[in-house]
């Protein structure tokens, strides 16, 4: 149509000036602040690789990641592996499929910092809920927040805020699945656990593969959860939480911007190693 | 070789494991409804403890308010101003949707109805810009910030977040718009239709699926971004309802009552909302995160 250029031009523009104002830009200038030395926004001085030396002897950073590491594991198997369970059971009954899909996926919906809150409380030593149950059934009350438990006890609630998430998306994948998939299983006399295995989670293999890189992809992000309930501390600091404190609290720029440099490439690799793990042919109904 | 039970014979595709044993059945639904009472029991027990004294909610958190004690309420708009707040998240959260909408929208339309050069590249690089994380951009964007003297403003939020929000609702949005049948096109511009016209009288109001999921997980994922707000509108005057609760947790951390108070206030707007419509929220959050 005549005159489309100008449209073009026209409708796009707002998109690509806020986001290169807001991403694009931005994400150029981390990586420039990561070869500098910084005091506030002003003094900047240019130090080469010295920042990137410095991660790599940064004995926080080192824990960071490993913790980071920790929750990840805990995300892929608990998370993950709840969410597919509960999505096959769901899958397999008959009433009640609504009452599940509501009361599972609305965690979802609460802001990490309200569940934050809701679970200082139920950690809470003298009367939580956690504590108070087990003094119900006759012992002592635990620690919850200690030294050595601080990181799992983090990694609950970012566990059961978004297992209703993935349950919804398993749960939509298995609606996919042909049912004549399922009657020839059925002729064949495969039933239960076994078609579950050799049926069902071969079929949606890939949807596993697209959650699997979510969760790893989200756990690089938690924040909310360690900045509301230990602020780091006890072995809780992770690769969102140390970075927010090296740039934003101590004001260092540039090191910070390296961190955060290294939390994109250190998810771009984890998510290139599970595709390749994983790497298989796309089933087609 | 298959005993039937006859209550379930009738729906024949649906149920399709563990037919055979009650047992199977009775322990598949024990299994989910233990998951639901994970979820169900720590709200009711918020919402109890949140009409006890503090006093009370420690001297046993189990006990049913009878009669329920308001004093945290008050207490939540008067000390803390909570209301304050549950405007500022509002009035910020709506107007990231909006721009993000209309944004997000003109972008969509031409690069789902318009054949130009460049156009792969586009939408190469909008699926590349959900792989950059906010924790990449956030000193820059402070910088800015600062500079046009916007921190601790409105706006301060508004515009990273709808920034943050645009190559992930354009993709969404385009990836609709683009199966809307040609014919509708034609025949609106032998109507005489200019493209304006046919952007706001065909594709918004055949689009309004995706503009409905993509405003909810935008406006969620606003309401509930804690790390922007704790950074760019960190102000009594200004700061949403995500960020207050972060500051209540290390001021008022002894308040018990107080704190479940605001968890209750904070989570149970969005909750019969989500009661409400809750199919458009389903599919607006994972529509939005698979691409996001």
């Amino acid at each position: 149509m005549k005159g489309d250029k100008n449209y073009i031009l026209a409708f796009l523009l707002p998109a690509f000036l806020l986001l290169g104002t807001f991403v694009y830009y931005p994400f150029l200038k981390s990586f420039y602040l990561s070869f500098f030395r910084t005091n506030g926004f002003f003094n900047k001085k240019f130090v080469g690789l010295d920042n990137y030396e410095r991660l790599f002897s940064d004995d926080l950073l080192g824990a960071a990641t490993l913790h980071t590491l920790e929750i990840m594991l805990y995300v892929l198997i608990f998370q993950v592996g709840i969410a597919l369970v509960l999505a096959v059971m769901v899958d397999s009954i008959s009433k009640g499929k609504q009452f599940f899909r509501t009361v599972f996926f609305f965690p979802i919906v609460i802001s990490g910092a309200a569940i934050s809150l809701l679970f200082v409380l139920i950690y809470n030593y003298q009367f939580g809920l956690l504590n108070g149950i087990i003094a119900k059934l006759g012992f002592e009350p635990i620690l919850w927040m200690s030294e050595t438990g601080s990181l799992k006890a983090v990694a609950v609630p970012t566990v059961w805020h978004y297992v209703g998430f993935y349950f919804v998306l398993f749960l939509t994948a298995m609606s996919k699945i042909p049912s004549d998939f399922y009657e020839a299983a059925k002729l064949e006399g495969i039933g239960g656990i076994k078609k579950t295995t050799m049926l069902t989670i071969p079929l949606i293999l890939s949807d596993i593969k697209v959650v699997m890189i979510l969760a790893i992809t989200g756990t690089l992000k938690i924040f909310d959860f360690v900045f509301i309930l230990t602020r780091g501390g006890n072995g809780t600091e992770l690769l969102g939480t140390y970075m927010y404190k090296k740039a934003l609290v101590d004001q260092n720029f540039g090191y910070g911007s390296t961190i955060a440099i290294y939390i994109v490439i250190f998810g771009v690799v984890l998510s290139l190693i599970t595709n390749r793990l994983l790497k298989r042919e796309e089933v087609t109904y | 070789m298959q005993q039937v039970n006859p209550a379930n014979a009738v729906p024949v595709t649906r149920g399709r494991s563990g037919k055979r044993f009650p047992f199977g059945m009775a322990f598949v639904y024990l299994c989910l409804s233990l998951w639901a009472l994970t979820t169900i029991y720590p709200l009711i027990w918020i919402i109890n403890n949140s009409f006890k004294s503090s006093d009370e909610v420690m001297d046993n958190s189990f006990k049913l308010a009878i009669p329920p004690d308001k004093l945290n309420y008050t207490n939540a708009f008067e000390s803390i101003s909570i209301g304050r707040a549950y405007a500022n998240s509002l009035i910020m959260s709506v107007s990231v949707v909006l721009l993000v909408l209309i944004v997000a929208g003109l972008a969509a339309y031409i690069l789902s109805r318009f054949k130009f050069r460049g156009r792969n590249l586009i939408n190469s690089l909008l699926v590349a810009t959900l792989l950059i994380p906010t924790f990449a951009t956030v000193v820059p964007v402070y910088e800015l910030l600062i500079k046009w003297k916007v921190v601790n403003t409105y706006f301060g939020l508004i515009l990273p977040q709808t920034a943050g929000n645009l190559s992930f609702a354009i993709l969404v949005i385009a990836g609709y718009l683009a199966t809307i049948p040609k014919e509708l096109e034609e025949a609106a511009f032998i109507d005489g239709c200019n493209r304006f016209n046919m952007f706001t009288k065909i594709f918004l109001p055949v689009g309004r699926p995706v503009f409905a999921s993509t405003s909810i997980f935008v406006f969620l994922w606003s309401y509930n971004d804690l790390f922007s707000a704790i950074i760019f509108v960190n102000k009594d005057s200004v700061r949403p309802i995500v960020a207050l609760l972060a500051q209540i947790s290390s001021q008022y951390g002894t308040d018990f009552g107080l704190m479940a108070a605001a968890v209750v206030l904070t989570v149970i707007p969005v909750l019969i909302v989500y009661l409400f419509i809750q199919k458009y929220i389903e599919k607006g959050m994972t529509e939005g995160a698979i691409k996001g």
